[in-house]
């Protein structure tokens, strides 16, 4: 377990530092730089070319990134080629919304998920089943930003129960849990009927299995039964399925911010992408990229640990 | 007219003022009565993350001139005709030959007490002017000021020397990033101006607020604080239409057609803000040659493309800019479609059946419909046209040295501003690529003259030559959109960039 958990993370490094170097890669291949955008309709290509030799853009690629991974190492991210200031500040400002909008997520996840997928797997085939996958699959199947509308339009245009954005809101979000309705409505919404169709199939296929047939015919009860022998089997896919939830919960994010203007790390990131401010975008998407690392990471030690057969057959 | 027998006035304050009056004041709707103290209005404006800036002469996005136009002042602005109007400078005057200029300055004062001075003129002008500032958009238009030979004249009077004739100062100092600020401040973190509002929060990418002025010299704002927001299209249109917001600037025809019966939201529509069209480089073939160019401003289908494009909330262009703005030249005939005659100069030019290039993106509403819709009506007229896009961020820098044919947009400003930015061979937003040096000496020898008359009878010229052989296929000028809640009175109609657009010291909540 502990040579696994070595490999896991000694991987989880590799994988970020390559990715540091691909996102600068591709940040350079966008069409267009900080200079041209930032000067786009106002002005000629002189004062573009002078902006572009303050902002240090005129250097070679190498030496652009040498210089900031070597102030990564040192643990400065550098400075906003817009917005002058540090980095570090841009991300710090947005991560708190962020952060909050994704571990509610997670919090209220978790339980819906696996009490629809219990619920649903235990009574599979009936008309609770039928009613409930009916639902799921439809909900799995509309795109977040048209539910996010389709909400908007009722629940705070037409009816007006709840704000339809967050416009003007940024400095006491945390004051205000009503802003967090909608969008939290949205991103579990398709999470909660991905995990609980995979928690469904885990729990049909555990409560089929030879070793739960044997259990009840030695009169296990079936509360025991359920949470003992059932839950962790049916668990271990619905584990790996939420690392991914995770992975996607950090795409659902970003579509989310922007329809209810949510001043978090993905706008900001959206923002720094249109500016082309490279030392923000490779802050923000590293960022964001060791969390989705992370969550594997740890998704993969629990499933390890929920299932260790998967060594043997390494 | 304060006519002394060296100095000629140019302009007064009188006159301007009568102006003012005249123009852009439209009732805010029934129901507006006197106006109402207190309260804060949340206006909400296209963001642009950590580029906002609360340094003035640094401006560029709508939602900073905003910003600024809340905390700081400028001399001069322009009216809804794009005339100069008088702000913190009372009155202006030149000498024979429009390169000394004296300004006279009101009584106003800094948020931190300070009373205006000549100094804190002088010094705004050699900030904008800074070498090292890349970004200060207004140095390239004002390179002409003589900072050596400016100075102060008494207390209030200003004497601004230029390297040489031009009678547009004035209007010139009305522009983007031209605000006046404190001698010596440099300190964009903490805002101190002339006013209606001081800056009391500002985060970049999210929001401003500024509270009351009392003091300040035009009176003090009905509101007790403004908020000034950043938020994309989709959130900026709920959030208006569910009160969230008072005002949303820059709005779809879309938008309009759906709040066309809400009770709570109003649109308030600005004609003749701008212009679409289609600019020609006319320092390559085919368009160098002007029938070329001729052929086609004759097969575009003008009224067709303002019905799509803008959903008909535009007036037609004439391939002139400016309408309604000051120096336009009246009188002159609507160009009419007429395929016919476009067609015999694309044979004579050896253009039939031959293709051009269209680089096109989708950096403004309507662009890429735009550009659909011109090579429908090219190739009725026997025109082929190859479409390329281009990435929308960097769009109109590109679109500088890309394609034969790009679209083109530009927002209210006066026309010499228009001509002198777009149009003159060094002009640094030349996207027809019009390089003519007896262009050039035409027109700064109009804007040297300091005769109103004689001044707008040879930019009329100017203007028609550019008209019959220059590469720009101007059809239309687009409304501006903004939306307001029922509650918000006082808000006029003005193009973006005039003095009354964006202004919250005369709006009041009821």
């Amino acid at each position: 377990m502990l040579r696994y958990t070595l490999r896991r993370c000694g991987w989880t490094v590799v994988q970020l530092g390559a990715l540091s170097v691909i996102v600068f890669l591709l940040t350079d291949l966008l069409p267009g730089d900080a200079a041209t955008v930032d000067f786009n309709e106002q002005a000629g290509l002189d004062q573009v070319a002078r902006l572009r030799e303050q902002m240090g853009l005129d250097r070679p690629l190498a030496e652009r990134f040498a210089d900031w991974a070597h102030g990564l190492l040192t643990g400065d991210l550098g400075t906003s080629l817009v917005g002058g200031g540090p980095v570090s500040e841009v991300l710090s400002s947005s991560v708190g919304v962020t952060a909050a909008l994704a571990a509610m997520t997670i919090l209220f996840l978790v339980p819906l998920a696996v009490a629809v997928g219990l619920l649903t797997g235990l009574r599979a085939d009936s008309r609770t089943d039928r009613v409930i996958s009916a639902v799921t699959l439809t909900l799995t199947s509309v795109p977040d930003f048209v539910l996010a509308l389709l909400l908007v339009g009722l629940f705070a245009l037409r009816l007006g129960w709840l704000p339809s954005t967050w416009v003007g809101a940024d400095d006491v979000w945390w004051q205000r849990p009503e802003l967090f309705v909608l969008p939290l409505t949205v991103l579990l919404a398709r999470t909660v009927c991905v995990l609980s169709r995979q928690i469904r199939a885990g729990t049909i296929t555990a409560l089929h299995a030879g070793y739960t047939v044997q259990a009840r015919r030695l009169g296990v009860p079936p509360a025991r039964l359920l949470l003992w022998h059932v839950l962790p089997n049916a668990a271990a896919p619905g584990v790996q399925e939420l690392a991914r939830t995770g992975d996607q919960l950090l795409g659902g994010v970003l579509v989310i911010e922007a329809v209810f203007a949510v001043p978090g790390t993905a706008t900001a990131l959206v923002e720094a992408v249109q500016n082309r401010d490279v030392p923000t975008v490779q802050a923000l998407t590293l960022a964001l990229a060791a969390v989705a690392c992370l969550l594997n990471l740890a998704a993969d030690l629990v499933g390890q640990r929920l299932a260790p057969r998967t060594e043997v057959l390494r | 007219m304060p006519v002394t027998p060296t100095r000629r006035s140019v302009l007064t304050a009188a006159v301007a003022a009568g102006a003012g009056l005249l123009t852009g004041c439209s009732p805010a709707g029934a129901g507006s009565s006197s106006p109402k103290q207190g309260g804060t209005l949340r206006a909400v404006f296209p963001g642009a993350g950590v580029k906002e800036t609360m340094d003035p002469h640094a401006q560029r996005q709508f939602v900073d001139i905003a910003r600024h136009k809340a905390v700081f002042d400028k001399l001069v602005d322009l009216d809804a005709a794009l005339r100069p109007v008088p702000r913190l400078a009372r009155s202006w005057s030149s000498d024979d030959e429009a390169r000394v200029w004296r300004f006279e300055l009101r009584e106003a004062r800094f948020h931190d007490g300070h009373v205006l001075d000549a100094d804190d003129v002088l010094y705004s002008l050699s900030r904008i002017l800074d070498p090292k500032a890349g970004d200060h958009l207004a140095k390239n238009s004002l390179s002409h000021i003589d900072l050596a030979n400016c100075r102060a004249v008494g207390k209030h009077g200003v004497e601004i020397a230029l390297t040489r004739p031009n009678a547009e100062l004035p209007s010139q100092l009305a522009m983007t990033g031209t605000p006046v600020v404190r001698d010596g401040w440099d300190d964009p973190r903490h805002p101190v101006g002339t006013g209606p509002f001081r800056c009391v929060a500002f985060t970049a990418g999210r929001s401003f607020t500024g509270r009351r002025f009392d003091d300040h010299w035009n009176g003090a704002p009905h509101l007790d604080e403004v908020q000034i927001l950043s938020a994309e299209a989709e959130a900026r249109a709920a959030a208006v239409r569910s009160g969230e917001v008072h005002y949303a600037h820059e709005m779809t025809p879309t938008f309009a057609r759906t709040v066309e019966h809400d009770s709570r939201v109003r649109v308030v529509a600005t004609r003749r803000s701008g212009v679409q069209g289609f600019a020609l480089k006319t320092d390559r073939p085919p368009f160098d040659d002007p029938d070329a160019a001729m052929a086609v401003k004759l097969l575009v289908d003008r009224e067709r493309l303002v019905e799509v494009v803008c959903s008909g909330r535009a007036e037609l262009g004439n391939d002139l800019y400016g309408k309604g703005y000051t120096y336009y030249p009246d009188g002159l005939e609507q160009r009419e479609r007429d395929v016919a005659e476009a067609r015999r100069l694309l044979r004579r030019t050896g253009l039939y059946n031959k293709k051009v290039s269209f680089y096109t993106s989708t950096a403004a509403d309507g662009f890429a419909q735009a550009a659909h819709l011109f090579t429908e009506q090219a190739g009725e007229a026997g025109l082929k046209v190859e479409i390329t896009n281009g990435p929308p961020e960097s769009y109109f820098t590109d679109a500088l040295s890309t394609g034969t044919v790009t679209n083109h947009r530009c927002g209210a400003m006066t026309i010499p501003t228009y001509i002198s930015e777009r149009l003159l061979s060094g002009a640094p937003q030349n996207a027809t690529a019009w390089r003519h040096a007896d262009f050039d000496d035409a027109f700064t020898a109009a804007r040297a003259v300091v005769n109103d008359e004689t001044r707008t009878r040879r930019y009329r010229s100017v203007q028609t030559t550019l008209r019959e052989r220059g590469g720009l296929v101007l059809w239309g000028h687009p409304e501006w959109l903004n939306a307001v809640s029922r509650t918000v009175q006082g808000v006029r109609e003005a193009p973006p960039n005039t003095v009354d657009w964006a202004r919250f010291d005369t709006v009041w909540l009821d």
